[in-house]
């Protein structure tokens, strides 16, 4: 794997180029250190399949999902209509997200503010490439036989019906795919969502990131999967409670592709 | 004579309090903001058609289903029996349908049984589920006296219903072949026959038994019907139409406010005018009124069945939020505002609203946004644009949010992120390597 070098959007138009595709990379993704790690993964896949892309680096700010979900609809279409002028000053056509809070909004909630964009979430890319044979599972870990569960981030399964893209690409890493009962349509949200990431549980006999690892941990996976940061966070701290970080691990879609290539 | 007049009084009176009663509705339902759902009117259809006729969505829970699909089916064909009965009613007839439809009427009454006998056998089924075995999804903070209680009633009134027209049924048979005057041999009763031999052999007895169960039920089904508008058995007209006027974007799109694009857009660029917006009012909703008419149509529709609170990840984890509640809520405040407008007229205030004296803010603020209730609603119904309706008030109107919400907001402002990190380090991931 060559160095990784992730150009921005304003060095590129420096040199009159644009890219084939803009990485929305997320606050979650630009500052979260464990969102970080995905982040990367994210352009070395980008890089290893030779697509150009770029980021927008210190111009990207928050879609204003959060604001939104909480109710602040002020401060959303200020983020919005913000991003909208930085977005369409550099003529972006495509896009695509490391989150599936940034690929909703963009997708689903920007055209009302006049910000129309080809918008994909990065399991999607990964399907997209796997499907053109541009992307396999070789030159790198062998997942073979292990016993990997996929959570479905809400924002991309049921706010936007993405349920296959994700599991495309673990089907093809020949490991032992288990789904938990509460899957898909069905699924249990992590407890992140709709700004809860930002705020302390209301009182309650659970919290939810440990009622959805419980119902993960019964299956005795290898792998817990996901594709969505804040997921990722609730995953994670969910494991650490049981102190099953060794037996455990809590995964990104982009990780476990990128390590299948060697990345 | 005197029983025709008085069947028609009785069917005049009927139908007249339940238009009454349904105008109000009507009337409390428009209480809402206007919400333009008139498009893609062929798609509307076919959702209409598939989740509210077709039942799709009840088929998650497949012994739920199964008897619902008996009550229902029985229901909406046992109605066609209704037709007949009516009909004699006002013209003195007796089984006006059997001569012209000759073969198929024996077809038809003999379908009606089997039917009435599943219904039966539901809503036997349904009555131990909420009574015996106690089916977690039935219970809950919200299911009150009330709401308990109307689900008995529902399901009693149906065994009674049912079994005057079976036991009507059996009368008439035995006065076929009794071969009484007027109870001409028409009909096949492959389950009411068996009834038969409980029945007394006295003619007289059996002409009794006879009317008094045609009567019984269809003044049952006249007072079932007005009794509908006071009860979440109202879904099994506002299904149709709550479906029909289903949100058709995605579920994770939540609605731009026109109102704040225009104060934005001001903000961002001082030589923008703003367009006129209708909506006008608070910023979200603080009250009924404040809400789309779908919404209030979306309370009026449901039927309580808690599918939504079972699978809400707050309250699985026993927090105060229930989906559920949110839309009774809704209800029991829009029933609230309609006794005010009778009573004291249309500018009336009680001092009351939908936030706080019915919702509460740890119930608005444990939501995830993660959209199960609204996947689970067999009839589409949306409590979560209400909860975020009601945020948007708590946030706009009264800056009440929680603590560490307002930080997350101010950090989104000053920083352009939701943690408190400056944007000149927003890159800084690629040297993290």
């Amino acid at each position: 794997m060559d160095k990784l070098t992730v150009p921005t959007m304003a060095e590129l138009a420096a040199k009159g180029e644009s890219p084939e595709i803009l990485f929305w990379v997320g606050c979650a993704g630009s500052f979260d250190e464990r969102a970080q790690k995905i982040t990367r993964d994210i352009c070395k896949i980008l890089q290893h399949v030779g697509i150009k892309f770029a980021v927008l680096g210190t111009e990207e700010s928050c879609t204003g999902d959060p604001a939104k979900r909480a109710g602040n609809e002020f401060l959303f279409q200020m983020q919005a209509m913000s991003n909208i002028q930085v977005l369409d000053g550099y003529n972006i056509k495509k896009i695509v997200t490391g989150c599936p809070h940034c690929f909703n909004t963009l997708r689903n909630e920007y055209p009302g503010l006049g910000g129309n964009y080809e918008v994909i979430h990065h399991s999607q890319l990964i399907q997209q490439l796997i499907d053109e044979s541009k992307l396999k599972a070789e030159g790198g870990e062998s997942f073979k036989g292990k016993k990997i569960t996929f959570h479905d981030p809400c924002y991309l399964g049921r706010a936007n019906n993405v349920y296959e893209a994700p599991r495309k690409a673990l089907e093809i890493l020949d490991a032992d795919l288990v789904e938990m009962k509460r899957c898909k349509s069905n699924g249990l949200c992590c407890g992140a969502g709709g700004a809860q990431m930002f705020k302390e549980p209301e009182k309650g006999k659970k919290d939810i990131n440990i009622e959805r690892i419980d119902e993960a941990l019964a299956l005795n996976p290898n792998i817990v999967a996901s594709s969505c940061p804040f997921c990722m966070t609730m995953l994670s701290d969910g494991v650490k409670n049981y102190n099953k970080e060794q037996e455990v691990k809590v995964l990104d879609i982009a990780e476990i592709t990128a390590r299948a290539n060697g990345l | 004579m005197v029983l025709q007049i008085l069947f028609l009084i009785i069917a005049a009176a009927a139908i007249a309090l339940f238009s009454l009663n349904v105008r109000k509705i009507i009337r409390n339902i428009n209480l809402g903001r206007p919400l333009d759902r008139s498009d893609r009117p062929s798609e509307r259809l076919a959702i209409m058609l598939k989740v509210a006729f077709g039942q799709s969505k009840m088929a998650k829970r497949p012994v739920a289903f199964v008897l619902h699909l008996f009550v229902y089916i029985g229901f909406v064909i046992i109605n066609l029996e209704v037709l007949e009965i009516i009909i004699d009613g006002l013209f003195g007839t007796h089984r006006i349908f059997a001569e012209p439809l000759g073969g198929l009427y024996n077809v038809l009454i003999a379908s009606f049984e089997v039917l009435a006998t599943l219904v039966l056998i539901g809503v036997i089924v349904f009555f131990a589920r909420r009574n015996i075995v106690h089916i977690k999804r039935f219970s809950g903070t919200e299911m009150g006296t009330w709401p308990r209680s109307d689900a008995n009633i529902i399901l009693i009134v149906e065994v009674l219903l049912m079994s005057a027209f079976l036991t009507m049924n059996a009368a008439d048979y035995k006065l076929q072949q009794l071969g009484t005057l007027h109870y001409i041999s028409a009909g096949s009763f492959p389950v009411s026959s068996f009834l038969v031999p409980l029945l007394p052999d006295s003619e007289t007895a059996l002409i009794a038994i006879e009317r008094s169960c045609w009567w019984f039920h269809i003044i049952g089904i006249f007072a079932f019907l007005n009794y509908l508008p006071y009860s979440k058995h109202f879904h099994i007209i506002l299904a149709f139409p709550n479906t029909y006027f289903s949100n058709l974007k995605p579920k994770g799109e939540f609605t731009n406010m026109a109102s704040v694009s225009n104060e934005v857009k001001a903000m961002l660029d001082p030589t923008y005018t703003p367009e006129p917006v209708p909506e006008g009012g608070r910023f979200g909703a603080k009250d009924i009124g404040d809400l789309s008419w779908k919404n209030l149509m979306d309370a009026y529709t449901c039927t309580e069945c808690g599918r939504c609170t079972s699978v809400c990840p707050a309250n699985i984890t026993g927090k105060l939020l229930s989906p559920r509640k949110i839309m009774m809520d809704t209800r029991d405040r829009m029933e609230e505002m309609g006794k005010n407008i009778d009573k004291h007229g249309k500018d009336h205030q009680d001092g009351k609203f939908l936030l706080d004296s019915y919702i509460s803010r740890e119930e608005i603020w444990a939501c995830t946004t993660c959209n199960a209730c609204t996947d689970a609603c067999p009839v589409n119904i949306d409590p979560l644009s209400i909860i975020v309706e009601l945020r948007r008030f708590a946030v706009m109107e009264e800056s009440q949010a929680p603590a560490s919400i307002n930080a997350m907001f101010g950090n989104v402002e000053n920083n352009g992120a939701p943690w408190k990190y400056a944007a000149v380090d927003r890159l800084n991931w690629v040297e993290n390597d």
